[in-house]
């Protein structure tokens, strides 16, 4: 179908779920897994103010980029890596069309 | 023992709201909220954030609907217990219920309205298996006295400001001595605090430990040393007698999951005839309640506000009558 890319979310059992994305929505992975019921929290609704959509890029897209309020945002969140985003700073487009991501585990 | 008609758990919109549609059938509102200020997420989370689906209102920050909503709701003159959580509630032989705070403070009312939003704020507790070993024994996720570090040993984690402005503080002649650690190399915390935790650090006040993330802790009863792990995942110890984790609020459902109510995935379930919980005289309105076609909105909190207000009033005066009054016809008639 048109408007639809591929997208592979890791959950924290380490299982693999296939997701198709909708790049004309204005959606992010963030709501994505949530339109999945994949366990992404999403507490702040998308606005990069409580770090509980911390995913991992695993794939070989380059979307690393960080903006400012997700890096101040990740200063509070754990086990930060080098590839660690926020779900709902990633915004669905072509381009992302086989991205794999994992959830990072939650703090208590 | 502070006593009203509808005592309302959480002062976010929702909660506010209710004191306005409460006052309009003579009902009286009490609020109690974890958060030291009214306006729950909007104000601690989001108070400059643009808000654009308020009905009347093209765009409104969040902040200011908050003003809005206690403007409208001072003619009914609600009380406030502010910086105590809902802790726990007991029901009386006349049908009431006595509800307690964290601190201890009681209220008493007929009706219990859970405005909670997604919860109470609570400390955000790194993910370390033994953590809770050592709470209150060596780790605090709040400074509460600062005197309480006077010639001790402090690590400090996190790179917002708390965690700057106290490391500057503890470094100034109370701490013995005080290590920051944070994960990246770069702070988000306001600039001046930036500049000066890192002069503090070349002069040896502050000892700096960027690309760093505390991983474990140890002890004995009480804790003697903080884990680190470098980003070369190389790993050190610090001895240390108190590890300050600051890392910001996060909302938690907390104690109300106790109280008896019905929950499915941390919200609580309600009739949508009226918002009520299993627990007659218990009601739960806005993001924390759950039904078919739940929408978290707070355009559609303040309907449930509403609706549940009606419900109220027959609860509490079984045998008045009373019909719907508009506004505009009779004005705001306060206490």
């Amino acid at each position: 179908m048109d408007n639809l890319i591929k997208i592979t979310v890791i959950d924290r059992d380490g299982k693999e779920h296939q997701l198709d994305g909708p790049t004309d929505m204005n959606m992010n992975m963030m709501e994505l897994c949530k339109s999945y019921e994949l366990p992404v929290e999403g507490t702040c609704g998308g606005m990069a103010m409580c770090a509980t959509c911390h995913m991992y890029v695993v794939s070989d897209h380059s979307i690393l980029e960080r903006n400012d309020d997700e890096e101040a945002m990740l200063d509070q969140a754990f086990f930060v890596k080098s590839n660690s985003r926020l779900g709902c700073q990633i915004h669905l487009s072509q381009e992302l069309d086989g991205l794999k991501v994992q959830l990072a585990e939650v703090g208590a | 023992m502070i006593e009203t008609d509808i005592l309302i758990v959480g002062a976010g919109p929702c909660g506010l709201f209710t004191v306005f549609e409460a006052g309009l059938l003579k009902l009286r509102c009490h609020l109690v909220d974890a958060l030291p200020q009214p306006g729950g997420q909007l104000t601690e989370i989001y108070p400059k954030k643009p808000i654009y689906d308020i009905p009347g209102f093209p765009e409104v920050l969040a902040g200011d609907l908050i003003d809005h909503l206690m403007k409208q709701a001072a003619p009914f003159k609600p009380g406030f217990t502010l910086g105590e959580r809902a802790e726990s509630i007991e029901k009386t032989e006349d049908g009431k219920f006595i509800l307690t705070s964290s601190r201890g403070t009681k209220h008493k009312a007929p009706v219990i309205a859970i405005a909670g939003g997604l919860g109470c704020f609570e400390p955000r507790k790194p993910p370390i298996a033994n953590i809770s070993d050592f709470e209150d024994k060596g780790i605090e996720y709040i400074v509460r006295d600062p005197n309480f570090y006077k010639g001790k040993k402090v690590v400090v984690s996190g790179g917002g400001d708390s965690a700057l402005d106290w490391s500057i503080f503890l470094a100034n002649n109370v701490a013995e001595s005080v290590t920051l650690i944070h994960r990246s190399k770069s702070f988000r915390g306001h600039p001046d605090s930036v500049q000066k935790v890192l002069d503090m650090s070349a002069s040896g006040k502050i000892n700096l430990l960027t690309d760093a993330e505390v991983i474990g802790v140890n002890g004995n009863g009480v804790l003697k040393e903080v884990k680190v792990q470098h980003q070369d995942n190389s790993e050190s110890a610090i001895t240390t007698d108190h590890w300050l984790p600051l890392f910001g609020l996060s909302p938690k459902l907390g104690p109300l999951a106790d109280w008896g109510l019905n929950i499915d995935k941390n919200s609580i379930e309600v009739n949508t005839f009226d918002y009520s919980t299993n627990v007659p005289g218990i009601y739960a309105i806005g993001d924390i309640n759950t039904y078919p076609g739940k929408l978290k909105l707070i355009l559609c909190g303040f309907h449930e506000a509403t609706l549940m207000v009606q419900s109220a009033f027959k609860r509490i005066y079984p045998d008045k009558n009373y019909v719907l009054k508009y506004t505009t016809v009779n004005g705001v008639n306060g206490f």
